[in-house]
């Protein structure tokens, strides 16, 4: 990016926003907001503290089994849906429903049902993050080559082997950039699950900080939650570059 | 070994040979209002290449798709060796206008593909599939992704492919469209010095008359709308000299011309 014919390095505004922060944090205008260098040095504090530990291992199990169940219900559901006009018409309209629909209002039906444990809060990471899954792997599906059904059905290929050796494959892109949007979801149906149930995990200590006005910590803890969503969309990131040398070339 | 000798000997007494294919009767429609073909009754001889030559609209590479069981007709029958046609069959083999190769597979695993769908063995497979790929003139090119490879290269590949499985009869759907110039010439040539390593029956659709003329044995010219066989003609062109003699041949450019003054009513 340039301004004015100067080269804009890529952090910039990062950099930027992080100097505003600090300089508003250091005129004590808004008690909320402590300056970042203070935060950042509670950042170590708060990773040390055995606290967030236990809170961090109850979030990241929660998360990963939830998108575990996300990803083995979504694909296979995006499958049905690419394949089967009848399975689209039927499942097509509550999965667009889903997926745009304010699934943080459900949390506390959620929480009924499966009542104030680690169930709910898997059960909220699947529901964020199942939809979006399967819609990518539905446009996946549909977009595979007609020449290249062909082609298998002319060499005598089963279903089963058009389905793994040929869908799956020219569907990965599509379902790759599902899963990679359904982590990013998956990790705001963690936190919102934990702050609505909060006596669970990073919910109980986001409502203890906040309660308590502690918000060096409170944004701390804040960082690490952003640092981590961008951390594990970008590994996928990293396997979606892996197979791009194909996904443009899918159709020549 | 009796299946190649009978080959062999079709070729050099075309007349007396058993048709491979048969297609009697056929007739396709699409929906109500459209349709593709009719009455198409047509005989393809073992060891030889016929080629279904007409415009666009003619139902030429619809004809092919139901021979190769890709499609079915709405009436009449295709026979392969005696067998009526149901589906596809490892008796033939499709190669595709598009190419249709895996993009995230290498050369020898999409020339292997067809024996990988059948479940030999991957050792023996990628032999089978080395040999095609050297016979195609790719050697070399064996671990490349087809994205690496020029579109004359991807068809060499599409080529082995359907050589690999053994099959009786190649279907060829305008294998040529998407390759430029210089190399649809090469590839011709080549394809003319393949066929008398491996005896095959060859169909191949193609919109170009010089194309048809230069390889077929046979020519199918079909009429557009609904698609009927108009002419079958025979060039007698030898094709033990040089590709630039045969294309200079008096045979060749008469064949040429007689079709072309056969299909200019149907240019718009």
């Amino acid at each position: 990016m340039t301004i004015a014919g100067y080269r804009i390095p890529p952090m910039f505004s990062l950099i930027f926003w992080a100097i505003v922060w600090e300089i508003v944090g250091r005129l004590g205008l808004v008690f909320l907001f402590p300056p970042l260098s203070h935060v950042v040095m509670e950042l170590g504090q708060v990773l040390g503290s055995g606290q967030f530990l236990g809170a961090a291992l109850l979030t990241l199990k929660c998360f990963f089994i939830g998108i575990g169940i996300a990803i083995a219900v979504g694909v296979p559901l995006g499958y049905l849906m690419g394949r089967s006009d009848t399975a689209d018409k039927l499942l097509g309209i509550w999965v667009n429903l889903f997926v745009s629909a304010p699934l943080s209002a459900l949390v506390p039906v959620i929480m009924i049902l499966f009542g104030m444990g680690e169930a709910t809060i898997i059960v909220t990471v699947v529901l964020f993050a199942v939809w979006i899954i399967a819609l990518d792997t539905r446009a996946g599906v549909r977009d595979v080559s007609p020449s290249l059904l062909a082609m298998a059905q002319s060499f005598g290929a089963t279903r089963w082997q058009t389905t793994t050796k040929i869908i799956f494959f020219a569907a990965l892109p599509e379902i790759l950039a599902g899963i990679r949007l359904g982590v990013i979801r998956g990790v705001k149906g963690v936190v919102i699950g934990q702050l609505l149930v909060s006596i669970l995990g990073l919910g109980e200590l986001f409502e203890l900080y906040s309660r308590n006005f502690l918000m060096e910590e409170f944004w701390a803890l804040t960082l690490i939650v952003f640092g981590f969503a961008l951390g594990a969309a970008e590994l996928i990131a990293i396997l979606e570059r892996k197979i791009d040398f194909y996904a443009g070339v899918r159709h020549g | 070994m009796t299946a190649a000798a009978r080959a062999v000997r079709a070729i050099s007494s075309a007349d007396a040979a058993k048709p491979v294919v048969e297609v009697r009767n056929l007739g396709k429609r699409y929906g109500s209002q459209v349709e593709a073909l009719r009455d198409i009754n047509l005989d393809f001889p073992a060891g030889q290449l016929t080629s279904l030559l007409g415009p666009s609209g003619c139902g030429k590479t619809t004809l092919l798709k139901i021979i190769a069981g890709l499609l079915p007709a709405t009436n009449g029958e295709v026979f392969v060796n005696g067998q009526k046609v149901t589906g596809p069959g490892p008796e033939r083999a499709f190669v595709f206008q598009d190419f249709a190769l895996l993009p995230w597979a290498t050369v020898v695993r999409n020339a292997a593909f067809g024996l990988e769908l059948r479940g030999v063995p991957v050792a023996e497979r990628e032999k089978t599939a080395r040999h095609y790929i050297d016979q195609v003139g790719l050697s070399g090119f064996e671990n490349r992704y087809p994205h690496e490879l020029s579109g004359g290269m991807r068809q060499r590949v599409g080529l082995a492919r359907a050589l690999a499985v053994n099959a009786d009869v190649l279907l060829l759907d305008e294998p040529f469209s998407a390759v430029d110039e210089q190399n649809r010439r090469k590839f011709q040539e080549d394809l003319l010095k393949l066929r008398q390593v491996e005896n095959k029956t060859l169909i191949f659709v193609t919109h170009s008359i010089e194309e048809a003329v230069y390889l077929s044995d046979r020519i199918v010219l079909l009429s557009p709308r609904p698609g009927r066989v108009s002419e079958v003609i025979e060039p007698r062109i030898s094709r033990d000299r040089s590709p630039d003699q045969i294309r200079r041949d008096s045979a060749y450019l008469d064949t040429v011309e007689t079709i072309w003054r056969g299909l200019r009513d149907y240019a718009d």
